[in-house]
């Protein structure tokens, strides 16, 4: 039972992950109609976020200190952050120690020049064209992203650390009756799931309960009717791209403490995002997010012992397997729309 | 529309025009009046540095690069000649190999085997490179050094840890100075039983591939030995980039260690996730609970940051040994690129000095001399103390390196401490021992 | 000729000659010369710019005539270059029975997977067929290489070891891929003055499969079939309407294509007997639709100009270096040298990736039909410059450029 539920939060978590980028994906592809494989990019682009905020806190001057040596045996370099000269060594540390956090304010407004400068100094000129060159256009945009993010931060992980506050795990077993050391979970996970479904549920009620988020759903159903009553609707448009880029990048900036962003990070994800997409339907919000906790689950469950044990290999396959019998079973995934993207 | 379909008739015909066409090479054959492939007739050698630029394993790869240009520098006699000076062998002069400048050409592995494969070939078949050095993962090394067999070349392996590399796949044309899984295993033992006993459970988490089923059968072979118990073994996806499913039943295993049979970004996620469950603060079996990284590098300890605190690994070679080799080794790599060398980096740079002396000795660049050269070759001052380059399997034996993730490390490169240094003899084994069984190193073949 | 008409015939000659020639045209600077670093003639790349032609042309048949875009091609090649190797692990090294099976078993897996694919449309095919191909990497990666059931040797590629049976092997004929005795990596290699040119067995046999495919791929082309075929892409409902059952069409050509890429697969394997699992991966599948689109979808000759702009970019700017920068920038002031070697310097070697994205977004940005569409708009504007010069010249007399 214990490892049930410790599955299912550990399918959540990496759900959380899919679902926002999935969720991202379908916002763009639902209101411009493109298939952007520059999302994965954009991912990759807010954890690095973090990364450069991080360094930033760690800007620091040198002091050579005489009495100790480096490698080569020459006096070492001590170095101090400015953030702790500037304001004392506690306050200083205690901003560096939350860097993390501090970047999702940093990565906001980053993200959404980025996708509007995506938008309207590319994405813009492709509407009109193929689905195939969307998605070659998008490509090697997101080679070019990511060469240089590598050509700047190098091809080595780089440790994004939550506070320490939020760091470790907790024992979520006690709390419902279960022997000790039977569910610890990490609070940062647990974090990072809140984080998503917070996202989530601003994104949906966004959508939902504002006039802006009413015209953008119009003109998802009809773009051109929308038009049509003197709306400017692409104007709309290009500011949910710059919201799916804020989704995809606050998505990577939470996901940097769990696993060390590194420069391909967005390509490992980006096969399984579409996957989700598909899976949930394509143009289907809730589908997206619906897909990404399944498949998070899912993968989750397959990788237990004793599903390898039941099928050799279960674990590699789970996400495909499933994509291949929700769409031999339900032609449009889950929650997909008729007519879209079948042609 | 005049055309027909496609019809049976048709595709005889150009079946028919196919046929002549094929005939048409056997014009051509095989000629070329050299002794062997890439014979150097000019003033210079070419030697071919093929190590991956691109993908997960890009910075391993350059460390390599730099390694290799600093030793083509000190063969031809440029920079401070770094281990020219300490190398128990004195053929070398620093007047290039047989008198002939050393030039480079450099290509990009992928970490693919058939990307790797096409680099080493047009290295091979366009420059002329008459040795081929480096790669960071044994499929590339036992893919590129079949290669070399089969073209006529010396492949002097880079950083490849599976048994398989002189084991099953071993080839005469082919040299590993690296160490490999079985070694670590062997060095690992002792101190794993000095530091936690001799009672304790071990789960598994090993990377589902060649490399990986090669270090857990060594890994759990000799701390079975020791009489540690293996709870259970389960293997990880490559393409994984979270391990929470997989670590969180860990806890509850009956396990007290944690052994991460993982290399490059797979280890460094894998070692930050099980940090977050708190691994490390736990108590199991009335034991503190401990983890282990069999293979370590200095760039997966960057990687990893702090999370790698108290993990016990092993190495083959690192920057902080106070031998004469490696501190000439350190001195010229740090004063020229402004950091230490990884050991990636030295098993590249050992490996192109080993294999210039051994054309030197040989007088000659034929393959067929090189291996001759080679085999059972002892020397000293590359770093590691005296090593033995063994004829039968072409593996290289020398001290292994037990380190252990530094507690509190004084700059950013001495992450990692060394523990104990294992001497030659425990890590030796016999050639035909079962996890290297069932290969054949063949005839030295020099192509052409 | 062959029952094509004059312009595909031309086409098939000139086709015919660039990769008779290829030895030449891709050799054009001096051996030792600074240019050398570009010269794209020798054996091994040579051989991958056909074979990923052919790899390519049969994708093509499927994506350019009726739409679907596969997602999945890359398993094919890899269950071909599989079948190749245990062709040369049992029977024998000759090339023959290695390629043939390879098509063979190429077909039937593309069978299976373009018959449960095809049920849908759209970018439910699209992930249907990258699905499958990545279940097949992963089983061949890894479960399919454990050491009780060796299928396919894992990350580190099938290959052919000296227990292996080779029942059909002859004790002269040659320890390596051949054609009846012709290895297939014999070389003459012709020197001429400065230059050299490598004229190598496998190549020719490669050249000539892909011209005898690329006829057929014509002939498919301008058959009912392929109108059919074209029909689907314009608007399959319309044909379902008019009481066509569009799938047998769709799945031939699906089958056709994975034949292809399994002769490719075939044929990769004969050049260097070793089939990694890397082949079959999202990635390469991707690699042969950016091939595929960057030449020009649905043109005859494009996939193969887009193959080989890849892979020449893979292949040789992936070798440049700091080094071989300065020695082509050694003439200019030190200075000058370092900050053209730094400017250049994040584009080549290990920033290849770079300039290929680069690249593919110019060409798509700028070429929508791809390099044939570029061939095509230099073809015209040079023709209508002349024009332009002719008319020029009638009125005054102005010197020719």
């Amino acid at each position: 039972m214990d490892a049930i539920l410790l599955q299912i939060l550990n399918g959540l978590d990496k759900g959380s992950a899919y679902a926002l980028i999935a969720l991202g994906l379908t916002l763009i592809f639902g209101t411009l109609g493109v298939v952007n494989f520059a999302h994965g990019a954009l991912f990759m682009i807010g954890a690095f976020c973090a990364v450069t905020l991080q360094k930033l806190m760690n800007l620091s001057f040198e002091v050579v200190d005489e009495s100790q040596q480096d490698f080569l045996g020459n006096p070492l370099k001590v170095e101090t952050p400015y953030v702790e000269a500037w304001f004392g060594p506690e306050v200083g540390a205690a901003i560096i120690d939350w860097s993390v956090p501090l970047a999702i304010l940093f990565a906001i407004p980053i993200m959404l020049l980025v996708g509007y400068v995506m938008e309207r100094g590319l994405i813009k000129y492709f509407y009109k064209r193929p689905h195939a060159d969307q998605i070659l256009v998008t490509f090697g945009l997101a080679i070019v992203l990511q060469e240089i993010v590598k050509y700047f931060f190098g091809a080595n992980p780089i440790q994004t650390p939550p506070p320490d506050a939020l760091s470790g795990s907790i024992d979520l077993g006690v709390m419902v009756g279960f022997d000790p050391n039977a569910i610890i979970y990490p609070i940062w996970r647990l974090v990072y799931f809140g984080f998503a479904v917070a996202i989530i549920g601003a994104v949906f009620s966004f959508l939902q309960f504002t006039t802006f988020g009413m015209v953008v759903r119009a003109g998802m159903a009809d773009r051109e009717t929308v038009g049509l009553l003197g709306i400017n609707i692409d104007r709309r448009f290009t500011i949910m791209f710059g919201i799916a880029a804020a989704v995809a990048g606050l998505a990577g900036v939470m996901y940097g403490p769990l696993n060390p962003p590194n420069y391909h990070m967005g390509m490992d994800f980006l096969v399984l995002s579409f996957v989700v997409v598909v899976v949930g339907g394509m143009g289907s919000l809730p589908g997206a997010v619906l897909a990404g906790f399944l498949l998070g689950i899912l993968e989750s469950f397959a990788s237990t012992t004793w599903a390898t044990t039941t099928i050799p290999g279960i674990n590699q396959i789970i996400i495909y397997l499933v994509a291949i019998i929700v769409l031999l079973t339900r032609p449009r995934g889950l929650m997909g729309r008729k007519g879209v993207m079948e042609e | 529309m005049t055309n027909k379909n496609v019809t049976r008739r048709g595709v005889l015909k150009s079946g028919a025009v196919a046929s002549t066409g094929l005939a048409l090479p056997t014009i051509f054959t095989a000629s070329s009046a050299a002794a062997f492939t890439n014979e150097p007739t000019g003033s210079s050698v070419v030697l071919g540095f093929n190590v991956p630029q691109t993908g997960p394993y890009a910075e391993e790869g350059n460390d390599e690069l730099l390694a290799q240009q600093l030793a083509v520098e000190h063969l031809n006699g440029e920079g401070d000649g770094g281990c020219l000076n300490t190398f128990s062998s004195k053929v070398l002069q620093g007047n290039g190999i047989l008198g002939k400048k050393v030039e480079f050409v450099t290509g990009d592995t992928q970490t693919k085997s058939d990307a790797a494969r096409a680099s080493a070939k047009s290295m091979i078949e366009k420059d002329g490179a008459i040795m081929i050095n480096g790669g960071s993962s044994s499929g590339v090394a036992v893919a590129v050094q079949g290669l070399c067999q089969e073209a006529g070349v010396i492949f002097m392996a880079g950083l490849t840890h599976a048994n398989d590399t002189t084991g099953k796949d071993k080839k005469a044309n082919g040299f590993r100075h690296f160490f490999n899984a079985y070694m670590s295993g062997a060095a690992l033992a002792p101190v794993l039983a000095a530091e936690m006993g001799n009672e304790r459970r071990a789960y598994h988490l090993t990377a589902d591939y060649n490399w990986g089923w090669t270090q857990e059968e060594s890994i759990v072979a000799s701390t079975e030995a020791l009489g540690w118990e293996t709870v259970n073994t389960v293997k990880t996806p490559l393409a994984s980039t979270d391990f929470s499913s997989y670590i969180a039943p860990v806890l509850n295993s009956g396990a007290d260690v944690l052994v991460l049979n993982h290399y490059g970004g797979n280890m460094v996620n894998s070692l930050t996730n099980a940090i977050q469950f708190g691994l490390l603060d736990k108590v199991a079996n009335g034991k503190d609970f401990k983890i282990v990284v069999p293979l370590y590098s200095e760039l997966m300890a960057a990687g990893a940051g702090e999370n790698i605190k108290g993990v016990l690994g092993s190495m083959n070679w690192n920057w902080q040994l106070q031998d004469e080799g490696t501190k000439a080794f350190v001195k010229s790599f740090g004063e020229k690129y402004g950091k230490p060398p990884s050991n990636s980096a030295q098993t590249c740079y050992a490996q192109t000095l080993l294999y210039a002396d051994a054309v030197e000795r040989a007088g000659t660049f034929n393959p067929c001399g090189v291996v001759e050269a080679l085999e059972d070759f002892e020397f000293d001052g590359l770093g590691n103390g005296p090593t033995w380059y063994r004829g039968a399997d072409h593996q290289c034996f020398k001290d292994v390196l037990v380190v252990r993730g530094n507690q509190n490390p004084t700059n950013e490169y001495d992450t990692l401490e060394i523990v104990e240094i294992t001497p030659r003899a425990q890590v030796e084994y016999d050639p035909e021992h079962p996890m290297f069984a069932g290969g054949d190193l063949g005839e030295c073949n020099p192509g052409a | 000729m062959l029952g094509l008409n004059k312009k595909d015939t031309s086409l098939l000659i000139i086709v015919g000659l660039l990769t008779l020639l290829a030895p030449f045209i891709l050799n054009p600077f001096p051996e030792g010369s600074a240019m050398a670093q570009f010269n794209a003639g020798y054996p091994d790349l040579m051989q991958r710019f056909v074979i990923f032609g052919i790899f390519a042309i049969g994708f093509n048949i499927l994506f350019g005539l009726t739409g679907y875009l596969s997602f999945g091609h890359a398993a094919f090649l890899g269950v071909g270059s599989y079948s190749a190797v245990w062709m040369f692990k049992l029977l024998s090294y000759n090339v023959i029975p290695a390629i043939a099976l390879s098509v063979v078993v190429a077909g039937l897996f593309s069978l299976l997977i373009g018959f449960v694919s095809l049920r849908r449309s759209g970018i439910y095919f699209s992930i249907l067929t990258l699905a499958f191909a990545q279940m097949s990497f992963a089983l061949a990666y890894s479960v399919l290489s454990n050491p009780k059931f060796n299928l396919t040797n894992g990350e580190t590629g099938l290959q052919v070891y000296a227990d292996d049976p080779q029942i059909l092997q002859g004790a002269n004929s040659p320890d390596l891929p051949h054609l009846f005795g012709l290895p297939m990596r014999a070389t003459y290699t012709m020197d001429v003055g400065a230059w050299s040119f490598d004229f190598n067995a496998g190549y020719y046999l490669c050249a000539v499969v892909m011209m005898v495919v690329f006829y057929l791929a014509i002939r498919i082309f301008r058959s009912p079939f392929g109108m059919m075929l074209r029909a689907v892409k314009s608007n399959q409902q319309r044909m379902n309407y008019t009481g066509l059952n569009s799938k047998p069409y769709t799945l031939a050509a699906f089958v056709i294509s994975g034949m292809y890429a399994g002769l490719a697969g075939g044929l990769m394997a004969a050049m260097d007997p070793l089939a990694g699992a890397e082949r079959m991966q999202w990635t390469a599948s991707g690699e042969v639709v950016l091939m595929t689109i960057l030449g020009g979808t649905g043109t005859l000759i494009g996939p193969i100009l887009g193959a080989g702009f890849i892979k020449y970019f893979e292949n040789i700017f992936s070798k440049i270096n700091d080094n071989v920068l300065h020695s082509w920038f050694a003439f200019l002031p030190d200075g000058l040298e370092d900050a053209v070697v730094f400017l250049i310097h994040p584009f080549i070697g290990k920033g290849w990736h770079l300039t290929l994205g680069i690249l593919f977004m110019l060409v798509v940005i700028y070429l929508p039909g791809g390099l044939v569409e570029g061939g095509q708009r230099m073809l015209n504007w040079f023709k209508n410059k002349k024009t332009a010069t002719d008319d020029t010249k009638s009125g005054k007399t102005e010197p020719a450029e």
